[in-house]
């Protein structure tokens, strides 16, 4: 992430100066900014109303409920969680709420289950800074950005006159399911890699061993 | 039918919530109050690095580095009859959401929804989540800084996503 963030920011400054659109580029400093914390504020409201409804029903035990519907799916995508974790079940309704195109509700759920895997890591005792297995299959669902209604999508094209926006809705179902799929069994092998890479010898072990 | 999945999934899903807590004898008012407290820290907690994430995007997007991307892509991507107005959307939809739909919204716009590239574009926008966006709001938000391989798995995911849309709209709708 830091070449990342380096890249960016550096290779957007000289590459705008030579495109001569440096005021763009520094314009963009100020508006991104802004932006951010925009986008914060606007899911403080949000946040809480989802995350107060998330506790009435980790509370009631529907949470731990759903955990132990999808456990033999769930044991072995998230191995390194107990499988009746709450975080497994708020793991589900994080799928589901993005699957059903609730952005809104999506990103609070989403940013519980983060808590619930950290707290779960940190019990496993390993480090504090480094993302576990568990954090990444979650992440690799969430970024598939598996989708049943592209509801904006179909919004948009509504807007502009089409006549037949649901047409839209099959093949972007067909490529939203490999992609999911695809991220799932993607983790799930770079998992197996990492787990072998402290074998390699020119790569530095990252977990420690405590 | 659809439309209606969608509007009624959300109340649904609160009512349900609800409901199972009041028959569980559980507090709901209170423990609602309780829940929604960490709103506020979660939602400020993620602002540095929404910040750091979203100021370097905009700044690579003003730059006009997406254009010569798309300029140098485009011969490549014509011998698989991909339109080159859709280029940039490949790019930004891993970096920025609101710049995709931005871009979507342009082209759907420019060429009308029966184009073939309005098609390609929605399939891809509409399947797809913005990686970068996800990965440093949500490992932000609990102090992850090694993201180990959830980057490489993201982008990966991603470009699959985009040849998977390119083939799809090629059955579809060429």
């Amino acid at each position: 992430m830091n070449y990342i963030f380096y890249f960016l920011i550096v290779f957007s400054i000289i590459f705008g100066i030579i495109n001569g659109r440096t005021q763009e580029v520094v314009n963009a400093i100020l508006d991104g900014a802004d932006v951010s914390v925009k986008i914060a504020l606007s899911l403080i409201g949000i946040m809480a109303f989802w995350l107060g409804i998330m506790r009435i029903a980790e509370k009631s035990g529907l949470v731990q409920w759903i955990a132990k519907i999808i456990k033999p799916v769930t044991k072995w995508l998230f191995n390194d969680v107990p499988p009746e974790n709450e975080a497994i079940g708020n793991i589900a309704l994080s799928v589901s709420a993005n699957a059903l195109g609730l952005t809104n509700a999506a990103t609070p759920i989403g940013l519980r289950v983060m808590q619930e895997l950290k707290e779960v890591n940190e019990s496993n005792n390993n480090d504090k800074e480094t993302a576990s297995d568990a954090m990444c299959m979650f992440l690799a669902m969430n970024t598939a950005g598996f989708q049943i209604i592209p509801a904006t999508v179909i919004a948009v094209l509504v807007a502009v006159g089409s006549k037949n926006p649901t047409e839209i809705i099959v093949p972007t179902l067909i490529v939203t399911a490999f992609a999911f799929v695809s991220a799932i069994i993607l983790a799930k092998f770079f998992q197996i890699l990492y787990k072998n890479k402290s074998n390699f010898p020119f790569v530095k072990k990252e977990v420690n061993d405590d | 039918m659809i439309n209606l999945l969608s509007l009624y999934a959300l109340p649904f899903i609160i009512v349900l919530i609800l409901t199972i807590g009041i028959v569980k004898k559980v507090p709901v008012y209170e423990e609602f109050t309780e829940g929604a407290k960490d709103g506020f820290k979660v939602a400020v907690s993620i602002i540095p690095y929404l910040v750091a994430i979203i100021v370097g995007i905009s700044m690579f997007r003003a730059s006009g580095a997406m254009d010569s991307i798309a300029a140098f892509l485009a011969p490549l991507l014509n011998k698989f009859s991909v339109p080159v107005d859709s280029i940039p959307i490949m790019i930004t939809r891993s970096l920025s959401g609101s710049a995709t739909l931005g871009l979507f919204t342009e082209i759907a716009h420019k060429f009308g929804p029966d184009a073939y590239v309005t098609k390609l574009c929605a399939i891809i926008v509409g399947s797809s989540e913005t990686t970068f966006y996800v990965l440093s709001v949500y490992f932000g938000s609990i102090g992850i800084k090694k993201f180990r391989y959830a980057l490489i798995v993201g982008l990966l995911a991603d470009f699959i996503g985009i040849i998977g849309a390119i083939l799809v709209a090629q059955k579809f709708f060429l």
